[in-house]
């Protein structure tokens, strides 16, 4: 009870400072060219504090960074009280002679043991909040979350949803209008993405960790979660979100050019909409299964492959084909027109450049031929060349 | 160029001149400098170009970040800016801006005829200019600069071009010559005192440097060790460090930060010990408690090699390893408030005057101590879990490294600068200088703890449209705050090079002490030749 009451004042009191700073902007704020509102769940405009907790833990955190500025914000009054008081009264031009007075074992050891005794309580407060957010066992979801350069893979592992799996891109318009230079207002500008993460409210969902490349990290502010996905390892983390609604963050550890780019969105939703969601993407997964035995014909390679390479390949390549500095152009690229198919699928299955371009097993058999069909027949490059999802999946074996 | 550049002119002692015919003249006077004056000298240079080139690879990032979109540079550049702007300003910038005061004053201050090792002296600053073309040559190899951060994180480095081997190669020849450098100032400090001078007597700029050395002695190697590793990882098939061979990435972050948390004391110390030295000589009063900043400093440095996983709360450590390193990280907030406390203790009940080195200590202690307040939030683990690789980290440690090691050089550039060169600089034009700097640097670092808390990573060409105004503001006090350091650099550091302004005297501020006000301003070339007698204190020449 008494944590409530202390969080409120602090909230009062925050709130309050930001109303001075806001109206202090004022002009700034009514000048702002960025036609921009709250995200709620992600970022407000010109935000001061922390995003408004949607978990326990990420309560408890605001609690304990509150608690903690508060007790600093003390001790700096305190200090540089004394010290602009000296620097106002103790100057020469005021006549003030030196005094002769130093060493005071005393006074030492006092301003030793007392910010000794005040940090170690300090740590106190935190201890118990490090434990909750290391403790992920009973968990009532599991979800694997699986770093891509530059984009996640979510698999359902346990609970409800099991076996359900997409891949999460940020939306390629958005995408786009980064690299015009002058992205029009949006209020979820490079936060949204094709695919949310759905998860039902009140449950305790378990996220794994993990990278195909190189190290990322799963972030989501409002939840308190931020874990790094490390390629070669699993580490896990969880949340329970307290309220439905629409949460964002974004990868935080620098993981390649794209690094920005990358999203994470997680909608949470009542345990009925969750079930009736679960229901939709199992059906919509068995009716997407590719068989990849079937034998496609071109134009249905041609329109799947450009999906393929919208979500895959243009933030690299670019839609034109034509690459971008280092990047190499597939338009016209002696690998993309060769007669030889095989050079150009062992790039796509391994990668080249020691990963500058990764390598893209994790896609399915015939998304890969899809594609590849797609940059064999797009822009200058009219080969007519056709790729079988039997091929690829024969050269990976 | 007179002062600086010319020392043997009209204040030659009458022992002088028997080395006159010994002196080289001309570009050999540098290319075989062993007078620690000159190599000196030669460091501050260096350090001060290598500031400027960071500079501009900073605005370059502000200037991105101005507005949401991509304007100026793609990702890729981006990538390459942070990571280069960070390892030119800690390696480049500040650490030879250090060896560069350590060369001028050290033996100044101890009553010591030059540095023990002199040839290794030229040795060691010399190594640092091809390793600097290589570092900026970066830039033009195939595939740019690298572009993994600072950090040089696995496996991440394993994607890099051709540069990334040329700034592994870079890195371990600056790292000899830290190692260098720490060694002759170490041998310096040890064995070169003047009679009486013991090392309790000592200046803490010595001490903090003494402690600095060690500090370099001990963990240049494990940074060369982790750069190696990335490099027979990326060329000789081994995996220390890349999973695809059943390495581990997270081993890599250990031993960096090992190397790494060391580092940002590197980076401190030495401002420690020349505002010790200021703050003292402008309230005209003793320092406060010597003993206890001496043991202080020795604390740091010591608690500094085990809290190096603060750096990793996110990579998933055991719940026990959490603890260790959050309680072990939060005591290191014990002696830094020793050291705030001493300062104002010292200037309480002084008899204050605020020239511009002064104001620089001063706005030092302010500033420093918000970066030690951020630091202290960070290290609680689950803040810290929130605040990680955001840009409150970015505010957190410009406002210890720049706030904290530049504005401690920029102050320690006023107060013995003078006995450098000869002359005094200008005392409005310090004023303005600093008043400014103060201001953008605020403008430019304190939004960026807003943006941090509301959730922005750092490292971000692009970022949501919330986050626009508050980067804007920060753009803008960081290029206010360039453009005063060029304002430094033509309108003070060149007039005082070139010998215009008022004479130095011997001493210029009037509570001053130490060994560095017994000899005339500019210093002579040669000084304290035969070791001078020295009274009770050892701060003054009494034969």
């Amino acid at each position: 009870m008494k944590r409530k009451f202390e969080r409120r004042v602090w909230s009062a009191a925050l709130a309050r400072a930001r109303g001075a700073a806001v109206a202090a902007g004022a002009s700034l704020a009514a000048a702002s060219a960025w036609a921009v509102n709250d995200l709620p769940g992600g970022p407000a405009v010109r935000q001061l504090n922390l995003q408004p907790p949607a978990t326990k833990l990420a309560a408890d955190v605001q609690v304990l960074h509150e608690g903690l500025l508060v007790v600093c914000a003390v001790i700096f009054v305190l200090v540089f009280g004394t010290m602009f008081y000296s620097i106002l009264k103790h100057r020469k031009s005021v006549g003030h002679k030196a005094a002769n007075f130093h060493e005071s074992v005393a006074v030492e050891i006092a301003w030793t043991v007392v910010p000794f005794i005040i940090v170690v309580l300090m740590g106190f407060a935190a201890t118990k909040t490090v434990v909750a957010q290391k403790d992920t066992t009973n968990a009532d979801l599991t979800i694997k979350a699986t770093g891509y350069q530059w984009k996640w893979g979510y698999d359902y592992l346990k609970g409800e949803g099991e076996g359900i799996a997409f891949v999460s891109t940020l939306d390629t318009a958005h995408r786009v209008m980064s690299d015009s230079g002058k992205p029009p207002p949006t209020d979820n500008y490079l936060l949204k993405v094709d695919n949310p993460l759905v998860v039902p409210v009140d449950r305790k969902v378990r996220i794994i960790t993990t990278a195909n490349d190189v190290i990322h990290a799963w972030m989501v502010p409002a939840f308190g979660v931020k874990q790094d996905a490390i390629p070669g390892f699993v580490r896990d983390t969880w949340f329970r979100a307290e309220k439905t609604g629409d949460f964002y963050g974004q990868c935080t550890e620098l993981c390649g050019k794209e690094h920005a780019f990358m999203p994470i969105h997680v909608k949470v939703l009542s345990q009925a909409d969750y079930a009736a969601w679960v229901e939709g993407k199992k059906k919509e997964m068995a009716a997407k299964a590719d068989d990849p035995t079937k034998e496609w014909k071109l134009d249905e390679l041609m329109a799947r492959g450009e999906k393929v390479y919208a979500a895959n390949c243009a933030a690299c390549h670019r839609a034109d084909g034509k690459g971008a500095g280092p990047i190499k152009a597939l338009d016209g690229s002696a690998v993309v027109l060769d007669a030889d198919k095989s050079k150009q699928l062992a790039i796509l299955l391994n990668g080249a450049g020691n990963g500058a371009m990764p390598a893209w097993k994790q896609l399915s058999a015939t998304e890969l031929a899809a594609v590849m069909t797609y940059t064999k027949n797009s822009w200058s490059n009219k080969t007519g060349a056709l790729m079988q999802p039997s091929e690829v999946a024969a050269a990976r074996k | 160029m007179s002062a600086v550049l010319d020392h043997h002119g009209g204040h030659a002692h009458g022992h002088d001149h028997g080395h006159d015919a010994h002196h080289p003249h001309g570009w050999r006077r540098w290319v075989f400098a062993t007078n620690h004056k000159d190599i000196g000298t030669l460091y501050l240079l260096f350090s001060f170009t290598m500031f400027l080139v960071g500079g501009v690879l900073a605005l370059g990032i502000r200037a991105e970040l101005f507005q949401p979109g991509l304007q100026f540079v793609n990702p890729e550049l981006f990538n390459q800016f942070t990571t280069m702007h960070g390892l030119i300003m800690v390696f480049g910038a500040i650490m030879p801006a250090y060896v560069g005061f350590a060369n001028w004053m050290i033996p100044l201050q101890i009553g010591a005829a030059d540095m023990a090792f002199a040839r290794m002296n030229n040795l060691s600053f010399w190594l640092l200019i091809p390793a600097a073309i290589m570092i900026v040559a970066a830039f033009f190899m195939p595939g740019g600069a690298p572009a993994a951060g600072w950090t040089l994180y696995a496996p991440l480095t394993l994607q890099m071009g051709p540069s990334m081997d040329a700034a592994i190669f870079a890195l371990h020849i600056l790292g000899a010559s830290s190692i260098m450098g720490s060694i002759n100032i170490v041998v310096t400090i040890l064995n070169m005192r003047a009679p009486g001078m013991t090392l309790m007597k000592m200046p803490l700029f010595a001490w903090t440097w003494l402690i600095t050395a060690y500090l370099l002695i001990a963990v240049i190697p494990v940074l060369a060790g982790a750069i190696t590793m990335t490099l027979t990882d990326r060329h000789f098939g081994t995996s220390f460090f890349n999973p695809a061979g059943g390495g581990d990435p997270v081993m890599y972050q250990h031993i960096f930060w090992f190397f790494g948390h060391p580092e940002v004391y590197i980076l401190i110390l030495p401002a420690f010990g020349i505002v010790s030295s200021i703050i003292p000589a402008f309230a005209r009063k003793k320092l406060f408690g010597y003993t206890s900043m001496v043991y202080a400093t020795a604390s740091i440095a010591i608690l500094s090699f085990i809290v190096w996983a603060h750096h990793m709360y996110t990579t998933g450590m055991p719940v026990t390893g959490q603890l260790f390193f959050m309680y072990a990280t939060m005591l290191i907030a014990v002696p830094t408030g020793v050291k705030v406390f001493n300062w104002i203790a010292t200037m309480w009940r002084g008899s204050m005057t605020f020239e511009t080195p002064m104001l620089w200590a001063v706005g030092f202690i302010f500033v420093f101590t918000m970066g030690g307040f951020t630091g202290l939030i960070l290290s609680m683990a689950p803040v810290d879990q929130q605040l990680h690789d955001t840009y409150y980290v970015v505010a957190h440690f410009h406002y210890t490294m720049v706030a904290g090691s530049l504005f401690g050089l920029f102050a320690g550039f006023y107060y013995w600068g003078p006995k450098w060169t000869g002359v005094m600089y200008n005392e409005t034009r310090g004023k303005i200088h600093f008043w400014l700097s103060l201001i953008f640097f605020n403008v430019a670092f304190f939004p960026q703890h807003f943006l941090g808390l509301a959730g922005m990573p750092r490292r971000y060409a692009d970022y949501p449209m919330q986050f626009a105004d508050f980067n804007a503001l920060s753009s803008i006090g960081a290029f206010g705050f360039g453009l005063m350091q060029v304002y430094f650099f033509f309108l003070v550091v060149l007039p005082m090079m070139r010998g215009q302004g008022e004479p130095a005297p011997q001493k210029p501020w009037e509570g001053a002490e130490g060994l560095e006000w017994e000899v005339p301003s500019p210093a002579p070339w040669h000084t304290f030749e035969t070791p001078p007698k020295l009274d009770a204190t050892a701060t003054k020449v009494i034969g």
